[in-house]
Parts: C-alpha cells; sequence; structure tokens
C-alpha cells in the first residue's frame, strides 16, 4: 500500500488525531515517510498499523528519539514483512514532562526501546512493565541525548577528562 | 635464550654444555625465577571491544602466543598479565578495578588500544573513561586502532624483557603497597 | 546494580547467579542475572550498557563523512555492513546514485565480511559447547579474509571501505584472481568443517531442541536476520527490500526447517549460519563475474549538506537488519543518528527465552544468537 493511501486510512479511522504526514520529495524518492499521530493515541494507532491487514506492520525495527529542543519527537519506525514496506509514525512531546503510553503489549521490542530512550532522553513511559535504566549506571546523572546535556567532572572519582599531552606545545 | 643472557642487563648468568650434552644453566635465583616466570606469562581473557578481537586472532593460529607460553585464562585469579583490550566505559571501570584488585601478585597490565591507552576515537563521548590508568596502573601502552596482531605479540615480548629485568621481590611489594599517587589522582576509592 | 538485584523478589529456596560482564561465553561485556532453582534457571535477565560509547551522540557533533569511521565500531567483526548501512542512508538523505562498480565491490566485500563474521559466529559458539578445534578453523580461515580485505583498504578489522557515494579504494590488481582462490579453497574447507561439527553428535545433542523461539515470538521481539530465519520467518532485506546490487544475484534465503528438532531451536540458528556463508561464496561469484568497469565514487558536492528530512538505511549484516536513521536539519552535521541493530533485539530476547532452561544451556542460547556487545550498547 502507497504511503499516501496509509495516511488516508489512518485519517478515515482517527480523524484528527492525525498531524501532518510527509510530502513525497521527486529529488530524493527513498527518503523515509512520516506521519503525526497525537501522542495519546498511539497506542491505538499502533494496534491498528499491527493488525491491519492491509497493512501489517509486524516488526517494529526501532523507536528514535530525537531532541527538538522546543520538544521531543518519537519516530517509530516499522516495516511492514507482507508488504515490504517502512514507515515512520512520529509524535511530538512536551520536552519538560514528556510521558507518553507503551506500546510494549504490541511489540515485546518495545520494552528496551523504551528502556533506552526513558535512558537517553527522559521520556517517561506509562504502562511500562519495568522502567530502569538501560544502557547507564544507574546512578548517572542526566540523560546524554538531550542536546543541553552537561557532563559531570568526573563520575565515581574518575575525572572524565583528560589532559592533552600536546597541549602545552 | 643465549642473546637474553648476554644482554648488559644481566650479568653471572650463562649456559653451560650444548645440545646433546646435558646443559646447565646457571645464574642468580632472582635471574632463573624470572625466566620461568617470563616464560609462562597467562593472560586474561578479557576483551571488551575491537581490540579483543585482534587479541583473539594474536592468540589463534598465526601469530600464535602460545609458542611463548602465553594461554589465555578466564579467571583473573590465574593469570599475570591484564590485557586491557578495548574500549572500557564508566560503567565498566569499577569492574575492572575489581578484576585487577583479585589478580595475584605479580600483576602487570597492558592498555592495548587507544582507547584503553587515552580513550582513543571516544575521547569526546561522555560515557567512555579516559584512558584505563586512570584506574589501574599499566606497565605498556600499545597504540593502535586496533593494533595489529604483529604489534601485540612484540608488546608481549617487550613485557617479557621488563619481567626479566626486574627483581621480582621488589616488584611485589611495590605492587601491594597502597599506590595513590598511580595515574593521575584518579584511583578509585573503594567502599 | 545493587537496585536491580533487590529488586527481584526472591524466595529462600531461588538461587541468584551473576554471570558476565567479565566472562568468556557472553561475546563482549554483557551481564546477565540468573535466578535459578538449582539447575533450571527460572529466568536470566541481561543487563547491558557496559560498551555504550555514545556514537549516537558522536555523531552529532560530526561532519556527514567523518562518522563513517565510528560506524565502524558499531559492529568490528563485521565493519562493513555498518559502513554500508550509513553510507546508504545518507545517500537516500541526500539524493544521490551510486555507480555500478562501486555498488558491486560493497557487494563483494560485505559478502566476504559475512563469511569472516559467521565464521566467528558458528566456531565461537562450537567453542563455548566445549569444542575449542572448530574455532581456531574459524579464525584461520578468518585471517585469510582479512589479508584480502587488508589488501583492499589496508585496515583487518576496521575498515572505513564504505564511504558516502562510493567506496574509498577500487581492486587492486590481481586481488579478483585471489579472492577466487581464496573461495575455490574455502568450499571444501567448508564440507571439512561441516564434518568436525555441523553434524557432530555432541553439538547436535546439545543444540538441538535447546531455546526454541517460536516465529511468533521471533516477530514480536524484532529479530532480525539468520535468528529470525531459524525461526522460520522468510524475511532478508537484500530479496525483500532490496538494496545496492542485490537484484542482480541469485541466492538461496536459508531458513530453519527444523533439521534436528524443533523450528526454531539453537541448532537451527546454527545450520542457518553455516548455509548463509555457502550462499555468500555463491554471490560473490556472481559479482566478481559481472564486474562492471567504471567510477567507484559517485559525484558529491565538497562539502555534504543534505537538505531537511529523514532517512532509514539498512542492510542486512551478519547479524539481521542493521538500520540508520539520520535526521537532517539541512546543516552539515547530522542532526540526529539512531543506530538499530540486530543484537539489541537478540539480547533483550534473551530473558524471555531462558525461562526453564538449564543453565548451562544459557551460553548456547546467546552463541546461538551471535550477539556482540558494541551492536547491544552502540
Ligand atoms: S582502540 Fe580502536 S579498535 Fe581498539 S577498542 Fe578502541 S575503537 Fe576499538
Amino acid at each position: 500500500m502507497h504511503f499516501d493511501e496509509i495516511v488516508a486510512r489512518l485519517r478515515e479511522r482517527f480523524g484528527d488525531l492525525v498531524g501532518e504526514a510527509d510530502e513525497p520529495d521527486p529529488a530524493r524518492p527513498s527518503l523515509l515517510p512520516g506521519v503525526f499521530v497525537r501522542a495519546d493515541s498511539v497506542t491505538d494507532v499502533c494496534r491498528f498499523l499491527h493488525d491491519e491487514p492491509a497493512m501489517a506492520f509486524e516488526h517494529l525495527s526501532c523507536i528514535t528519539g530525537t531532541d527538538f529542543k522546543d520538544s521531543i519527537h518519537l519516530a517509530y519506525v516499522m516495516t511492514s514483512y507482507v508488504h515490504r514496506q517502512v514507515i515512520a509514525l512520529k509524535v511530538k512531546l512536551d520536552r519538560d514532562d514528556p510521558s507518553i503510553r507503551t506500546v510494549e503489549e504490541i511489540w515485546a521490542t518495545a520494552n528496551w526501546n523504551e528502556r533506552e530512550i526513558y535512558d537517553l532522553l527522559g521520556v517517561y513511559f506509562e504502562g511500562h512493565s519495568d522502567l530502569r535504566r538501560l544502557l547507564m549506571p544507574d546512578d548517572w546523572v542526566g540523560h546524554p541525548l538531550r542536546k543541553d546535556y552537561q557532563e559531570q567532572p568526573d563520575y565515581h572519582e574518575i575525572p572524565t577528562t583528560r589532559e592533552n599531552p600536546l597541549g602545552k606545545y | 635464550m643465549v642473546e637474553e643472557m648476554n644482554s648488559p642487563r644481566v650479568i653471572e648468568a650463562g649456559l653451560e654444555g650444548g645440545p646433546g650434552q646435558g646443559a646447565v644453566l646457571w645464574g642468580k635465583a632472582s635471574y632463573l625465577l624470572n625466566l620461568s616466570r617470563k616464560h609462562s606469562l597467562w593472560y586474561l581473557l578479557f576483551a571488551t571491544a575491537c581490540c579483543g578481537i585482534e587479541m583473539m586472532q594474536t592468540g589463534g593460529p598465526r601469530t600464535d602466543l602460545d609458542r611463548f607460553g602465553m594461554v589465555f585464562r578466564a579467571s583473573p585469579r590465574q593469570s599475570d598479565l591484564m590485557l586491557v583490550a578495548g574500549t572500557i566505559t564508566y560503567k565498566m571501570a569499577d569492574r575492572v578495578k575489581l578484576l585487577y584488585d583479585q589478580m595475584a601478585e605479580p600483576k602487570y597490565v597492558i592498555a592495548m588500544g587507544s582507547c584503553a591507552s587515552c580513550g582513543g576515537l571516544f575521547q569526546k563521548s561522555y560515557s567512555v573513561l579516559k584512558g584505563v590508568d586512570l584506574i589501574v596502573p599499566v606497565d605498556l601502552y600499545l597504540p593502535g586502532c586496533p593494533p595489529r596482531p604483529e604489534a601485540l605479540n612484540d608488546a608481549m615480548m617487550k613485557m617479557q624483557d621488563i619481567i626479566l629485568s626486574e627483581d621480582w621481590r621488589r616488584k611485589m611489594t611495590e605492587k601491594t603497597e597502597p599506590r595513590p599517587q598511580m595515574g593521575r589522582g584518579g584511583i578509585l576509592k573503594r567502599a | 546494580m545493587e537496585n536491580a538485584l533487590n529488586k527481584q523478589a526472591v524466595s529462600d529456596d531461588l538461587m541468584i547467579l551473576n554471570m558476565g560482564p567479565q566472562h568468556p561465553s557472553t561475546h563482549g561485556v554483557i551481564r546477565f542475572v540468573i535466578t535459578g532453582d538449582g539447575e533450571v534457571m527460572q529466568r536470566a535477565v541481561p543487563h547491558v550498557g557496559y560498551l555504550h560509547r555514545g556514537i549516537e551522540k558522536l555523531a552529532e557533533g560530526l561532519p556527514y563523512p567523518s562518522f563513517v569511521p565510528f560506524t565502524d565500531r558499531v559492529d568490528y567483526l563485521a565493519a562493513m555492513f555498518a559502513n554500508h548501512g550509513y553510507a546508504m542512508a545518507v545517500e537516500r538523505l541526500l539524493g544521490i546514485e551510486v555507480p555500478r562498480r562501486a555498488e558491486y565491490l560493497r557487494v563483494i566485500v560485505s559478502e566476504l565480511n559475512r563469511i569472516a563474521s559467521h565464521l566467528i559466529g558458528v566456531g565461537a559458539m562450537a567453542m563455548d559447547i566445549g569444542a575449542f578445534t572448530p574455532f581456531l578453523h574459524g579464525i584461520r580461515e578468518r585471517e585469510k579474509l582479512n589479508d584480502i580485505i587488508e589488501e583492499l583498504c589496508g585496515a583487518r578489522l576496521t575498515y572505513n571501505y564504505i564511504r558516502v557515494g562510493g567506496v574509498s579504494f577500487d581492486f587492486p590488481q590481481g586481488l579478483d584472481a585471489k579472492i577466487r582462490a581464496f573461495l575455490d579453497t574455502f568450499e571444501p574447507l567448508m564440507e571439512e568443517f561441516d564434518r568436525l561439527i555441523t553434524v557432530n553428535e555432541i553439538l547436535v545433542k546439545r543444540c538441538a531442541n535447546v531455546a526454541v523461539i517460536d516465529a511468533e515470538t521471533a516477530k514480536s521481539y524484532g529479530l532480525v536476520g539468520p535468528n529470525l530465519r531459524g525461526s522460520g520467518v522468510d524475511w532478508d532485506l537484500r530479496r525483500d527490500l532490496p538494496y545496492s546490487a542485490y537484484p542482480d544475484f541469485e541466492f538461496n534465503v536459508c531458513l530453519g526447517r527444523g533439521f534436528r528438532g524443533t523450528l526454531g531451536d539453537a541448532y537451527d540458528r546454527f545450520i542457518v549460519r553455516v548455509q548463509e556463508m555457502q550462499e555468500s561464496v555463491k554471490i560473490i561469484r556472481q559479482a566478481l563475474d559481472g564486474l562492471p568497469e567504471g567510477e567507484i565514487k559517485g559525484k558529491l558536492p565538497r562539502k555534504l549538506k543534505p537538505a531537511k528530512g529523514e532517512a532509514y538505511g539498512a542492510v542486512e549484516s551478519a547479524r539481521g537488519e542493521l538500520g540508520y536513521h539520520v535526521i537532517s536539519d539541512g546543516t552539515d552535521k547530522p542532526y540526529r543518528v539512531k543506530i538499530r541493530a540486530g543484537s539489541f533485539n537478540a539480547t533483550s530476547i534473551v530473558e524471555h527465552a531462558s525461562r526453564g532452561l538449564m543453565i548451562a544451556d544459557l551460553v548456547v542460547l546467546i552463541a546461538s544468537l551471535d550477539v556482540i556487545a558494541p551492536e547491544i550498547d552502540r
């Protein structure tokens, strides 16, 4: 199914919960097409995309969290085995208190993906079964993938910088 | 071996008799002890990242560290040499120190690759330890990203030279005493 | 770490066992906390992040072409794929075409690299089970491949060969004959390898019916590559979302069939890897035969400044879909690079798949998933 048709189907089903969708760029035909939906509808839309036979996005490739300085975007990149297609479903979150429902029940892999985003970007996932830091140590300060992240001067009394031996020349 | 004996560092040691005649090796006890230590250097299989693959290949059929009497051990308690092969992150740093502490004296550390030496490619990263000498004392730095097996081989031979040239008793006492000045003061405080 | 241990409610007769991060069978620095009732595991919870090097963050501070060397470190056993995925994503973002010759060279080196990676994968699996010799056989063959690739690009492990817009070097004279010679010796060696290990009764007994992952679970956990195909799901990016020069070649997609037991067990995943090496040999031969003449690098502007947009480039790496989601904001540095790697999903399934396994079978499970730490942690 073409991306436009997917968006049309989504609009028909979810009305104005569906936001803007990417326009095709004739000079760059193989960009990743994405469509925004309202954050509170994400589980319903994902369930629809996963279950509907005409879409059948059975494979969640990844969830990309990006800090856009005024908001945080999550992009659910999903692949359909049957229709051989990759699309992105995007949501916009408030940067100060980002929170969204988990999609763990739909794709089990979301569990770790969401933990990673919680760890690196500080997004809270409601209903998540085991929301802990995934990559950084438990006592780490801050969320490194945020654009304004400040590194601490030391961690467990190990300095986080090393002087450049060539610096004095 | 004969060359080693002729080197200026080693005095009062020698080999008498030739092949087939029942040779006698004589020298200072510390020299003979060092000689045996040098030829049974067991290294800790401690591969964290890409350099670890080169370490595996060095142990593999082509470079074959076995011929130096070096075999890998998976347990720190049986090894003499810690080869820090790869990137050490802060999350891993505590464990590296723990592994080092578990090794029996006398013990040596080679920082293999630029990551272990100074952070290397990941110097600007928020989560990578900028050099393993901030947490454990390092005897030998091996540059490269990754170092070739030949380079690692050479480093191992240099390590053997170091072992041969020192008094093993002094080495032991030196290292069992706390060394707060090691690295640049970045020693881990143990709770 | 301590909180994680405390969190698990433990009754008196359960045992908690820690495995890793420094353990020879965890394939890198991964840690498993095993809750077991005697020899039977209730679950093994993976703890990752011991090799989290912040590669995604580093990408945000680097111009597009300068990030390629970092991608090598995402998957050091098969760095060509990691280069390729990133190059593809940026090419899509720029909307440029890559010359045919470069695409063919990419396919050849990728498939050589797949063989090299699978050799370690199956060799290490055999080693974890207790057979040391196959590993040395694998390493020996891998050295030959390293020589070939070294002659091509000067590096043994971290190639930095596939660049945005093409590849960095053309074939030196005579390399093509060397590759053919390698393939000619490799094929009979595969049979030797088969006799040594694949049909070895001990290996079969250790792997068959162990750690079965059914197709639904595999899909839900987002398994990719040989792990997914081992569960019988017919999906290969090379064929299904074709990229590079793959549509030009004939090859089979190897699937698990329950060769010696249940569909989706550790033995199936092992066999899929062994068969894939043979398929790679086929592809390389075809690519060498049809190698077109021409440029090896497309026309690129001096400074890469893709317009605003997002692209996703995924390749079928030795460990499955290795994808780069690159977001551009119109400057010469990527705004965000997200790396999606197969081992991440493969590790996340361990907690599910380890239920009810014996502790000794955990290493079989991990080895059969062929996980590699930097892909999990990046
Ligand atoms: S020095 Fe280079 S090859 Fe070695 S671990 Fe670091 S990045 Fe990898």
